[in-house]
């Protein structure tokens, strides 16, 4: 019998090897539950919040909690104001940072020149986002309420929280547009396609989920923002609505409302949790059901348009 | 240069359109939080009566914050828990803003231990000022260094935050000197917090507008007042409030008017509103009315127009109400 036959590993080795497989695996477990744990930490943070909330606030629900003004009365209060302000503050936002925003992500990915001059542009847009909201509050004072003369108003509002999202808006564009292949360009202008030619026909329509996923996120951080509205001058107690849009009489439209004074749901809940009269903080509670909601909502608006119009694209 | 023209015609636009809004006959009121149940309640009652013919916004800046809007004039009203000061006095004289000043109910700063607290009776004036001024900061911790009867127990403090006229008083009356006071407690312009904050700790001791007391008075324990040696202790309520006893927490709180805006029939309208409806809906948001006799002193002022503060640019402690309304107003 030949004795340099492969010898089988020795017991010695093969458990050494066993054992250093089963630590790789122990830290592979470990590891899964320290990632749930954190995980957890935040879901279950929020998931308490909001069923807490949703015990204080829900009995509070019905019609008139929509359709009433504020009261001193806790049980007659409602949130109408602070609701259609809301709206009509995220409609100024939008037709304000959409345009703007999506323009400049679209000029600095596909028009500028590279050079330092975008580099540093590039660089001041990316830190923007992190600027606190305040100091667009403070920004807004000086330039709209006194060099602009918009006064404390809705159209204030908006224009400020457009600024708070822009740089939320272009850096999403940009992304957007630089997932597209850039073979696609390339056939395009192989065609003789003209610059804007390209932008329009192929760009825009192949990035344009992810842009709206942007401008869904932006107007979801602005509908929940407290103090750049506090700093331009939101009202806490306001019992009518702005002025209609609508005219019967020509030229049937009006932008008087852009110029009313308002307050938002987040002002409104911040009030009436700093109430003596305890029935206000269920009010509060309500009020913030009715923000995380629209938040959640636009969240997953945002997700299913990516979605859908992802699903239209077919290269 | 573009860019400067471009906000000119945008600057232009913007009056243009906002000059147009002012036909909306709006009354514009802004200031202290303290103030503001008492003008919230008149300002929903006033749209009520007036159905919608007016309207009335009421914001919360602080009462310092309200006075800068109010002098640069884009305020008609100025809610205030503490007279106008010296500085705010001068800002609006620099922007020609005369102002009527009308105290509309008053405010019983209220000293609150909790209800399981047992060995606090009564505290005086000395001993709360053995406890918050600055020189007790870090020294005074237990209970039975403010008065040996007290137990060894832990102390635990809750008060108004800096920023707000609640502290300037307090301060003030206890101390001797606004805003000095020791640092180390639970501070929050929050009440609500401080509430929370009494309720759950056998050992705190707290101070903070008779209102959020009255609310919460199953959880918590109002102490009566000693002023001074020798004077009996006095509790909080409408009455001792009234008659003056309640001393040296109890102070007025005011709503200023501008002048020219009484040209206006929706201001004037409001404030005789106001001075009609003020003690029954101060009394519904649990603030202690003045006796009828101060209304129909303010609505003389209002009539006559008198014009100017009765405190001369600084918080007067203790004032009882025929003193102030003895006072003369001065510009």
């Amino acid at each position: 019998m030949r004795t340099d036959a492969p010898q089988p590993p020795r017991s010695a080795e093969l458990a050494a090897m066993r054992e250093l497989i089963r630590r790789h695996k122990r830290a592979d477990i470990v590891f899964g539950l320290v990632g749930l744990v954190c995980m957890m930490v935040g879901v279950v943070t929020l998931l308490v919040l909001f069923v807490d909330l949703m015990i204080d606030g829900l009995p509070r629900f019905s019609r008139d909690f929509f359709m009433n003004f504020p009261s001193r009365h806790a049980e007659r209060a409602g949130i109408l104001s602070a609701w259609v302000g809301t709206c009509l503050v995220m409609l100024v936002t939008m037709v304000a940072a959409v345009p703007l925003g999506v323009a400049a992500g679209i000029y600095l990915e596909e028009y500028a020149p590279k050079n330092w001059v975008t580099d540093l542009i590039e660089i001041n847009v990316t830190n923007l986002a992190g600027v606190p909201s305040i100091v667009y509050g403070l920004l807004a004072l000086g330039l709209f309420v006194y060099i602009f003369g918009l006064g404390q108003s809705i159209a204030t509002a908006g224009l400020t929280l457009a600024l708070l999202i822009l740089p939320v808006i272009i850096v999403t564009t940009r992304e957007a547009i630089r997932a597209i292949p850039v073979a696609i360009r390339e056939a395009a202008y192989g065609v003789g396609a003209t610059r804007w030619q390209v932008v329009a026909d192929h760009v825009l329509p192949y990035s344009i989920g992810g842009i709206m996923t942007g401008v869904i996120i932006g107007l979801a951080r602005a509908i929940g923002e407290t103090a750049p509205l506090i700093t331009v001058g939101a009202l806490t107690f306001i019992a009518f609505l702005p002025p209609s849009p609508l005219r019967s009489e020509a030229p049937y439209v009006s932008f008087e409302w852009l110029l009313s004074p308002f307050t938002v749901l987040p002002i409104q809940m911040f009030n009436w949790v700093s109430r003596p009269d305890e029935k206000f903080l269920l009010n509060a509670a309500a009020t913030g059901i009715v923000i995380i909601v629209a938040t959640l909502a636009m969240n997953a608006l945002a997700i299913w348009l990516r979605y859908r119009l992802r699903k239209r694209i077919k290269w | 240069m573009k860019l400067r023209q471009a906000a000119k015609v945008l600057a232009f636009a913007g009056t243009a359109l906002a000059s147009q809004a002012a036909f909306a006959q709006v009354v514009k009121i802004d200031g202290s939080s303290t103030v503001f149940p008492v003008t919230e309640a008149v300002a929903e009652e006033f749209q009520k009566a007036v159905k919608g013919k007016y309207k009335v916004t009421v914001g919360i800046s602080g009462t310092g914050g309200g006075f800068k809007k109010f002098c640069r004039g884009e305020t008609d009203i100025s809610n205030a828990s503490r007279p106008i000061l010296k500085a705010e006095m001068a800002e609006c004289q620099k922007a020609g803003i005369a102002y009527i000043e009308l105290p509309i109910a008053y405010d019983a700063l209220t000293v609150v231990v909790n209800p399981k607290n047992n060995f606090v009776k009564q505290l005086s004036v000395a001993e709360l000022r053995k406890v918050w001024e600055p020189a007790a900061q870090g020294k005074i911790t237990r209970w039975n260094q403010v008065n040996p009867a007290f137990p060894d127990a832990p102390l635990k403090l809750f008060g108004a935050g800096a920023d707000s006229g609640t502290f300037d008083y307090f301060t003030e009356a206890i101390v001797g000197k606004a805003k000095s006071s020791r640092g180390d407690y639970t501070a929050s312009e929050d009440d609500n917090v401080l509430v929370q904050g009494v309720a759950r700790d056998v050992n705190a001791l707290g101070f903070f507008g008779y209102a959020y007391y009255a609310e919460h008075k199953d959880k918590l324990k109002a102490v009566p007042i000693v002023a001074r040696e020798g004077a009996p202790a006095v509790e909080p309520s409408e009455k001792t409030v009234l008659d003056g006893t309640y001393q040296p927490l109890s102070r007025p709180i005011f709503i200023y008017v501008n002048a020219k805006s009484l040209d206006r029939p929706e201001v004037r309208e409001f404030v005789e509103f106001y001075n009609r409806h003020g003690a029954k809906l101060a009394k519904e948001v649990k603030y202690v009315p003045l006796p009828a006799k101060a209304y129909e002193h303010n609505a003389q002022q209002v009539a006559r127009r008198v014009v100017g503060t009765k405190f001369g640019g600084e918080n007067k402690v203790g004032l009882t109400i025929d003193e102030l309304i003895a006072l003369e107003a001065k510009l």
